[in-house]
């Protein structure tokens, strides 16, 4: 009885999401504020029913119910309880619904915090939001029903799969999620305003908030991700260049270039209809990565087939949503309110304009290889993939000089360059990052390619400038030439993050060692710095597995450094091996110990690596995320109503 | 004028440096009967696909190196891989290969790929195995 109630609540919520995307926006249109007055109690309406679904499909997980297919397909009554929750969005039918769930809490939090906007362009916003909502909803209760029972029940489920059990996989989806859906409100304000037919620059400052909220969850999420991968999938690598990586990527880097065209339109006024453009742009990617992920298609364009329910709803989902709305912009674009402005070559425009270009092309060069064997696959042209190396290529080339850029691009001015001229101020940050970049390779690690020179150079130029300011501010406390306000925190911090990570992913990808090595019991060998001892091999009981545990000793310089125990676990249900990697965590390099199989006579093989700064990846990526929420927290987009009411005057706009 | 020239260079340059890296680093799938017959090809790397061969599995005791049989039950390609295997490489069971042919037409594989799930089969090899079903019943 119980799972009926998720679905009913489903389809009411889907009555409501009707009701959400049509009449505010006949409101809108026919300047009804009663209708208007709809939209916010039918978002709110909408979101209670869908966490009533979500509620109860993990009410059928913790209670076991396998009358519940969704729920023998991927629990069991041995699977801890944290992981029951997590199961609930471990597979096709309870992601999608996680996902209308987030939709449905951005949906409401656009609802509360829209009442400082004009009532119908919110009205609108929200209108939109609908329309998305009642697609996904459509697609859920069509096509991939959580709720679908089997008869009879079955006894026992089939367990989650053992690569899912595990923390950072509870944490990764949901958080993921919020960002790639989270995407969907610029895109709702884009189309919104392109239904106006107006762009104003307050346009620019309520959408930049959203933004960046999202793109700070989607910079969390990929980062667990790679995370995840890296310990969890065993092997040591933190970015595989997996179509199903690249499709959380794409709207990342789509993203980026949104937060930075909005910072233009908004401060500005101009860049208004590119920014458009973007903000559906990054919208459609995050909604074709979902679809990528989700539909089956990347396992192939067949399997893609065999359901032909679920392939179809796809595409003419896909097809409304981003075609809609470039029809939309095709017709409106050019009615849309243009101040032109020009600029110098060395403004803050032009660098963000060069930001925009080289993000999109690293976009547009990650979405070629993802998406090129799907095609050429199913014209029947024959199966390829396309290497990492490819993808490493293109996306460097357009990387590094973007990141040379963003260390100027900081310090200019809009308009034009003012004050001290530019190379004077930023000798000092360029000094230090060649410097330090070309003797410190040398010293830590002994040799260093160009290439490898290159990166660190770029990264610490990069570090080195976005202190710059903040460590002016703090040497001259009294003479400091202005405060820094939140914004500019965030800006300086993002930017470091993003140095943090180039040094991280340079000294990784460079220094890594790894070796593969086969060994018995009491066997004593050199990595690195570093000797292993094989201590000890012994059999552990755990909740759903049983495990082969190895001991291994490290020692460096004739000092017992750690132990590490790392596993080979057989989980009961699945009966499939699992690689638990043991890891020595340390801020200037991992060591990293697997268990691979027995070799026969006692012997295993095994995989250990050492991988210097690996941790200022994930570091680099929350660094920019926390940038990012200092951004959202800037006080200004918080006054906005009086502003409009006109009771406070403008500010001179000299921050950001 | 001197910008977007600038832009329009830059854009190019990259683009022709992507198709570069595009064209080398496209990795052609082969089934083993597809290899049998000499289409795959002798100097570039490539994936090839099939079933680990029951009983073809042969190591040296304690070494690193393996040496089995990968099949689409028309054709059997013998594949050897130095390192360590991936949790689900098992005989019997589905794999994909990358790597490229010596010689003697064995494989060398330098990677093993590993699969997520044992029900999943990587439709590489479901498809090289309804291919070689196909011909048989030809």
């Amino acid at each position: 009885m119980i799972p009926e109630i998720g679905q009913f609540a489903l389809i009411l919520a889907l009555g409501l999401a009707f009701i959400q995307a049509i009449i505010p926006l006949l409101g809108a249109l026919w300047r009804r504020g009663d209708l208007i007055a709809i939209a916010r109690p039918a978002a709110t309406g909408q979101f209670i029913f869908v966490m009533a679904a979500f509620i109860v499909l993990c009410h059928s997980f913790l209670n076991n119910d396998f009358s519940v297919l969704y729920v023998v397909t991927n629990s069991n009554t041995a699977l801890p309880t944290p992981y029951k929750i997590a199961a609930v969005w471990s597979a096709h039918e309870g992601s999608l619904l996680l996902w209308i769930l987030i939709l449905s809490t951005w949906t409401l939090a656009v609802a509360v915090g829209s009442r400082r906007l004009p009532d119908e362009f919110a009205a609108r916003v929200l209108g939109v939001l609908g329309i998305v909502s009642v697609g996904m909803l459509l697609f859920t209760l069509l096509t991939s029903n959580p709720f679908e029972r089997i008869f009879p029940s079955a006894i026992e489920g089939n367990d989650l799969n053992p690569l899912l059990q595990d923390p950072g996989l509870v944490m990764h989806p949901p958080i993921l999620y919020a960002g790639y859906v989270g995407l969907a409100v610029p895109f709702a304000f884009a189309v919104a305003a392109l239904l106006t037919g107006k762009l104003s620059q307050d346009w620019a400052r309520w959408t930049r908030p959203w933004t960046v909220s999202a793109w700070m969850f989607l910079t969390v999420g990929i980062a667990l991700g790679s995370w995840w991968a890296y310990y969890e999938l065993g092997w040591g690598g933190w970015w595989f260049w997996d179509p199903v990586e690249n499709a959380s990527f794409m709207p990342w880097l789509a993203g980026t270039a949104l937060i930075h065209s909005l910072a233009v339109t908004e401060r500005r006024g101009i860049f208004k209809s590119w920014t458009i453009l973007l903000a559906i742009t990054a919208f459609s990617l995050s909604l074709l990565g979902t679809f990528l992920v989700r539909s089956g298609i990347l396992v192939s364009v067949h399997a893609f087939a065999s359901d032909p329910a679920r392939g179809l709803f796809i595409l003419l989902l896909l097809g409304t949503i981003t075609g809609g709305s470039l029809t939309l912009y095709a017709f409106r674009a050019r009615h849309l309110t243009v101040v032109e402005g020009g600029f110098r070559l060395v403004s803050r425009e032009s660098f963000l304009l060069m930001n925009n270009i080289l993000l999109v092309v690293a976009t547009a060069a990650v979405l070629f290889g993802t998406l090129y064997p799907l095609f050429l696959d199913a014209l029947g042209m024959g199966k390829i993939s396309v290497g990492p190396p490819y993808f490493n290529a293109v996306f460097v080339i357009p990387m590094l000089p973007l990141a040379a850029l963003v260390g100027v691009g900081m310090h200019t001015s809009w308009l034009r360059m003012s004050g001290e001229p530019l190379s004077r101020r930023l000798l000092f940050p360029a000094g230090i990052a060649l410097i330090v970049g070309l003797i410190f390779p040398f010293i830590v690690f002994g040799q260093a390619g160009a290439l490898t020179l290159i990166g660190i150079v770029t990264g610490l130029w990069v570090i080195a400038s976005s202190l710059l300011e903040p460590i002016k501010r703090a040497l001259r406390k009294d003479s400091a030439p202005m405060p820094l306000t939140r914004g500019q925190w965030g800006m300086y911090l993002a930017h470091l993050g993003v140095g943090v990570f180039i040094l991280g992913a340079t000294v990784t990808s460079s220094y890594t060692i790894e070796t593969d090595s086969s060994a018995v019991l009491g066997d004593r060998w050199q990595v690195g710095e570093y000797e292993l001892v094989f201590r000890d091999l012994r059999r552990i009981e755990g909740v759903n597995y049983e495990a082969t545990e190895g001991e291994f000793e490290v020692w460096r310089d004739n000092q017992l450094m750690t132990i590490l125990r790392p596993q080979k676990r057989i989980y009961r249900v699945q009966t499939s091996p699992m690689t638990e990697a043991a890891i020595d965590v340390g801020w200037g390099r991992d060591l990293f110990v697997a268990l691979g199989e027995p070799l026969g006579a006692g012997a295993w093989s095994l995989r250990v690596q050492i991988k210097p700064l690996i941790r200022f990846i994930w570091l680099g990526a929350l660094i920019m995320a926390f940038g990012g929420l200092l951004a959202v927290m800037d006080p200004r987009y918080r006054v906005q109503r009086t502003r409009e009411q006109g009771n406070l005057r403008k500010k001179p706009t000299k921050t950001i | 004028m001197f910008l977007i020239g600038l832009v329009a260079t830059g854009v190019s340059i990259s683009a022709f440096l992507a198709l570069q890296a595009f064209e080398e680093n496209l990795l052609f799938f082969f089934s083993p009967a597809q290899v049998a017959a000499g289409e795959a090809p002798t100097d570039r790397t490539f994936r090839i696909g099939g079933m680990v061969l029951e009983d073809s599995i042969q190591r040296e005791v304690g070494s690193l190196t393996l040496n089995f049989i990968v099949t689409d039950y028309t054709a059997a390609i013998p594949v050897s891989y130095t390192g360590v295997l991936p949790d689900l490489f098992a005989e019997n069971q589905g794999v994909v290969a990358r790597g490229r042919l010596d010689s003697q037409g064995s494989f060398i594989a330098e990677e093993i790929l590993a699969k997520h799930d044992e029900n999943y089969m990587s439709p590489e090899v479901a498809e090289a195995l309804a291919l070689s079903k196909e011909l048989k019943s030809l």
